[in-house]
């Protein structure tokens, strides 16, 4: 099945089968989001502790399908360290990647910060129905953003 | 009676008697969604629109007369399907969900007060739950739920206290999620006798075999075209004639009118006053096409095909996987529909059917409009295969194998 192939690579069943930063942080210092998708079902919250500027711990709770789980634990590897500056063009990266308009940016998004593992997530344009499994987490984290922003 | 002729009667139906993608047929497992549409359902819409399309219920002249002929021709087809007393109780509506909501909606802001009782169940579809929910916000009705048993029935051990005081029972005849055939006429017959009317969602039960509201005891159903061979776009409410002459109607307008003055209105007869605008006239006609193929084929045939392949699907899938399956609701095929829904090993709903997908084979993936339900079997969503007279054991076969395949991508 070629289609599926590009779909469900190893990568992504690597983390779904072990998802990296599962749990709950304390509330503060991190902040959290909830996120969910009506149609499905699938409820995600995003923990996000930063240290000054900087992305110090992600951790991820909540439950759905292969792609939204393996796209939240990698998510929570590629944000880890990060900038919120660089957190955020991460974010608009990959949602230029699953071709959603991103209102905040008109630009085309720079290439300073890779994708990494997270390209293997880009089959997924191809099952459209899916995008929405896949950006469930980067709009729950981009809210956790927001939050810890005001 | 002889068993329906799968091979046959596909031929009937253009998507499903397609040529093959890739080697493999359309195999469509989601008809308690929507179902397919039979050539005499698509021709008779086509012929109509082509041949004698006019203005109902408006005009004079020969043609309008004979488009407002196909209409009332078609109330009365479905009065006779369902074995309703009169074509005057059949009631055409935007679709199932606008029946519920007509009643529910009407019927409390008319008739009933803060405190009073509507008894639902736990296995009810959204549209039978929130337009209550509504008017418990709206009115302050109580709400009173039928709970279930742990094989997805009614647990009607306290259903007297429950229709205790109550002013309307409104109950599924079928489930949507679990398949479970609820037993309707004892349920109307406590109803009436605590004093209750019923409105029976029949949404799941009058595609799948034979229904005489009637014998029932109901005083009210509602179903929708889409689900038994005809268009979207047409939902039937029936209700008994003395309940429809107390229920005011919901959107005002044309067709709907008496008499309009600047100081006031008066209504049309029923069913006419709650049809305001222009009516589903080519929906009609093909509804009307729809109930004849289906009562060519015999209710009692299309009931006796899906017991016996649910029989098989859950024999085939319990064979194939064991406890690696779950499929909710009663195992006794003589309890419920062909409506399957299921959990396989961990695997989200989503994935199965993406895979399932690769097969042809369509499903439904999700919650079912009934998270209340969904809460108790604490399942965030399930898989759903629902069967209908154009499925036949090889499409259960498929399944099974698109299934294992799902398995083996998933390594579970």
């Amino acid at each position: 099945m070629p289609g599926l192939e590009d779909l469900y690579r190893e990568i992504i069943l690597d983390h779904y089968k072990n998802p990296r930063n599962r749990g709950q942080l304390e509330v503060p210092p991190a902040v959290r989001a909830d996120g969910h998708n009506p149609l499905c079902g699938d409820e995600i919250t995003v923990y996000v502790e930063l240290d000054g500027d900087r992305v110090a711990r992600v951790a991820i709770d909540g439950q759905g399908c292969s792609i939204s789980q393996s796209s939240a634990s990698m998510m929570s590897q590629a944000m880890t360290g990060r900038t919120t500056d660089e957190a955020r063009a991460l974010l608009h990266r990959f949602k230029h990647m699953m071709s959603i308009a991103d209102h905040d940016h008109s630009d085309e998004p720079g290439e300073e910060v890779p994708l990494g593992d997270l390209e293997a997530l880009q089959g997924v344009v191809k099952f459209p129905v899916r995008i929405k499994c896949a950006v469930l987490a980067w709009n729950t984290l981009a809210q956790a953003l927001d939050s810890a922003a005001s | 009676m002889s068993a329906i002729d799968v091979d046959t009667l596909i031929q009937d139906f253009p998507l499903l008697s397609a040529a093959p993608e890739d080697g493999r047929r359309l195999i469509y497992l989601d008809s308690a969604n929507t179902s397919q549409k039979p050539f005499h359902v698509i021709e008779a819409m086509d012929r109509f629109l082509r041949e004698s399309y006019g203005p109902i219920n408006r005009s004079a002249y020969r043609l309008a007369a004979a488009a407002t002929d196909a209409y009332e021709g078609a109330r009365h087809r479905v009065a006779r399907f369902i074995n309703a007393a009169s074509a005057d109780e059949i009631v055409f509506t935007r679709n199932a969900t606008d029946a519920l909501n007509l009643f529910a909606q009407s019927w409390s802001r008319a008739h009933l007060r803060r405190g009073d009782v509507v008894v639902l169940s736990h296995m009810e579809h959204h549209a039978n739950i929130v337009p209550w929910q509504m008017m418990h916000d709206e009115i302050g009705i109580e709400l009173r739920w039928i709970p279930l048993t742990d094989d997805g029935q009614l647990d009607l051990a306290d259903l007297d206290d429950l229709l205790d005081g109550a002013s309307v029972l409104a109950v599924t005849a079928m489930s949507n999620v679990l398949g479970t055939i609820n037993p309707v006429t004892e349920l109307c017959t406590r109803a009436r006798a605590a004093g209750a009317i019923t409105m029976v969602d029949a949404c799941q039960s009058v595609p799948h075999g034979p229904t005489d509201v009637q014998a029932w005891g109901a005083d009210l159903c509602a179903f929708s075209s889409h689900k038994m061979l005809g268009p979207t776009g047409l939902g039937v409410l029936w209700g008994r004639a003395e309940i429809l002459e107390a229920l005011p109607p919901m959107i005002g307008g044309g067709n709907m009118i008496d008499d309009v003055r600047l100081d006031g209105y008066s209504c049309a007869p029923v069913p006419t006053r709650f049809e305001a605008g222009t009516g589903q006239l080519v929906e009609a006609v093909g509804l009307n096409a729809a109930i004849d193929y289906l009562d060519t084929l015999g209710m009692d045939r299309v009931r006796d095909h899906e017991r016996e392949l649910t029989r098989y699907a859950i024999d085939a899938l319990t064979a194939a996987f064991g406890d690696d399956i779950t499929i909710h609701g009663p195992s006794d095929p003589d309890l419920r529909g062909g409506v399957l829904s299921f959990a396989f090993r961990d695997l989200h709903p989503h994935d199965v059917s993406q895979i399932l997908d690769e097969y042809r084979v369509c499903v439904r993936a999700g919650h079912h409009c009934a998270k209340p339900l969904m809460r108790i079997l604490e399942a965030n969503a399930t898989v759903r295969a629902s069967l209908y007279i154009y499925n036949s054991p090889d499409d259960i076969d498929v399944l099974v194998e698109a299934l294992s395949s799902a398995g083996d991508i998933f390594g579970f």
